[in-house]
């Protein structure tokens, strides 16, 4: 069944045109995602003395930088199926090793990414539609709050009201209240059917384009793919900006030493591959085995994958 | 005491949560792709048996539970308190009813039950997973019907009930399953 849906992948690919590359894993630069830990290996070169340090190489936590210095380069449209490495995540649905379909489309913008997106669910969950909703109508819906103007108060009274279980604090931010209300409210609450949600709270953009609004609220170009109460996919209609996107790194990177995490090298070689032009693009990841696992209509991605890193979890 | 990360909960850790001694029945990771990682417990308050759901961040701490379960053999019961004995050190202690609850329809003396103590107190009990105990009453016995077939009511010494084959007879002892209260074979002296 895998083999048949990574089979049925590559052909939707090759029938759109797109190639499909093959890039490197491990990298001399990681993603600075506070919430992202990589798995940091070293290279010693034969004949080094023990004493000698290596040089720290990191697995990738998505293919993401290197396809988009492809892309840089002029590759035109691309998809990959690799090996993502993720530290610290184990369970029903997340392994520290899982495969990801990636892939980038220049000239898209993220609503026709997301025609694609559902043209592939369409065929390999075989089911004949895909709805489609913005995030703010999607949390309105379900809370009657505005995410894109809603404070940490207004969202802790909402989590109180409904009897959640809050691990979170007055301290955290309103991103972490949003996304915690988002996965501990809403996403149980999603039917079943896959589910495209769009226009994210500014503050998650991550490394998608913000766009005011006619109302004048920021939102990212940013898209989830939700599936079996799970999150499917993310894409982006990917920022350009060396600049801002430099600033965002070094957001990050500030983060993660509030929250005493190791600090890791930013791209630079991403940097200079933005800097010299990324065309106009969205690209998307998708996590495969939780896509097969849905498929096959199984409770864990650990049924579907030939091993498991850690055994059962 | 010690205490546990959300990384290190298991099914059956013994953990302290808003002063009660719980144990870990369930830990699902869960993440979002671009957020912070929570890990959603299921947890059972050992003092009323109740399960609830709590979320936790990754990497918040519980306090570790002193919970010990300690095989001791059930002395008598002096109406109040059900007295049992740690074989090895003869240490003695006393459980209340609340920590009895089921117990007490399954034991009549010197079997050995798993003791839960919390900080040496004891917390809850389990009776053997089989006993043998006398029918004290029951209607009499059908020759001829060996087995299944409808059953009927038997008063045990304890003063339980089970559903017994309706060839069991008064007097005679039965061995019954006590975690489903469910007859399983006559046994002969």
């Amino acid at each position: 069944m895998r083999a048949r849906i990574l089979q049925g992948i590559r052909a939707f690919f090759a029938e759109r045109g797109v190639l499909e590359v093959d890039t490197p894993a491990l990298s001399p630069a990681a993603s600075t995602d506070p919430y992202l830990s990589s798995f940091v290996c070293e290279y010693r070169p034969f004949g080094a003395a023990a004493d000698v340090p290596g040089v720290p190489l990191y697995l990738q936590t998505s293919p993401e930088f290197a396809m988009k210095r492809l892309l840089a380069a002029g590759s035109g449209p691309i998809y990959q199926i690799c090996k993502a490495f993720r530290n610290g995540e184990s369970g029903r649905c997340h392994s520290p090793e899982f495969t990801m379909l990636e892939w980038y489309r220049p000239g898209f913008d993220h609503h026709r990414l997301m025609d694609e997106v559902a043209a592939l669910v369409m065929k390999v969950l075989a089911v004949p539609t895909v709805a489609r909703i913005s995030y703010g109508e999607l949390f309105a819906s379900q809370t009657g709050l505005d995410p894109h103007c809603s404070t940490v108060a207004a969202l802790q009274q909402f989590c109180q009201q409904q009897q959640l279980s809050m691990p979170l604090t007055a301290d955290d931010s309103v991103d972490d209240w949003l996304m915690f209300v988002m996965a501990e409210y809403i996403e149980p609450r999603l039917s079943p059917a896959p589910l495209l949600v769009y226009d994210f709270p500014s503050g998650q953009a991550m490394l998608a384009r913000t766009v005011e609004r006619a109302d004048g609220i920021r939102v990212a170009q940013r898209f989830e793919l939700y599936a079996g109460g799970l999150e499917l996919a993310n894409g982006f209609f990917e920022l350009q900006d060396a600049a801002e996107q430099r600033r965002r790194f070094e957001v990050d990177l500030i983060r993660r030493q509030s929250l005493g995490l190791p600090a890791v090298p930013m791209d630079e070689s991403l940097l200079d591959a933005l800097k010299a032009g990324l065309p106009e693009c969205a690209g998307v990841a998708l996590g495969v085995d939780r896509l097969v696992m849905l498929a096959a209509n199984m409770q864990s991605i650990h049924q579907v994958t030939a091993l498991s890193v850690l055994g059962p979890a | 005491m010690a205490s546990y990360s959300t990384s290190e909960f298991k099914s059956g850790l013994k953990i302290m949560m808003d002063g009660d001694p719980c144990a870990i029945v369930e830990n699902e990771f869960v993440k979002p792709g671009k957020g912070q990682a929570f890990n959603r417990v299921k947890i059972r308050n050992l003092k009323t048996g109740r399960v609830v759901e709590r979320t936790f961040k990754s990497g918040d701490t519980l306090e570790a539970a002193d919970i010990v379960d300690t095989d001791m053999q059930y002395l008598y019961s002096d109406g109040e308190f059900w007295h049992f004995m740690v074989q090895s050190t003869f240490e003695q202690y006393a459980a209340p009813e609340s920590a009895m609850t089921e117990a007490i329809k399954w034991i009549k003396g010197e079997e050995i039950c798993v003791v839960t103590l919390w900080n040496d107190a004891p917390l809850s009990v389990a009776p053997p997973n089989f006993v043998v105990l006398t029918i004290t009453e029951t209607d009499p016995g059908v020759r001829g019907d060996t087995s299944g077939g409808g059953g009927k009511p038997a008063t045990l010494e304890t003063g339980a009930v089970v559903r017994v084959p309706l060839f069991v007879d008064t007097g005679e002892q039965i061995k019954v399953d006590t975690r489903t209260g469910e007859y399983v074979s006559r046994v002969k002296e």
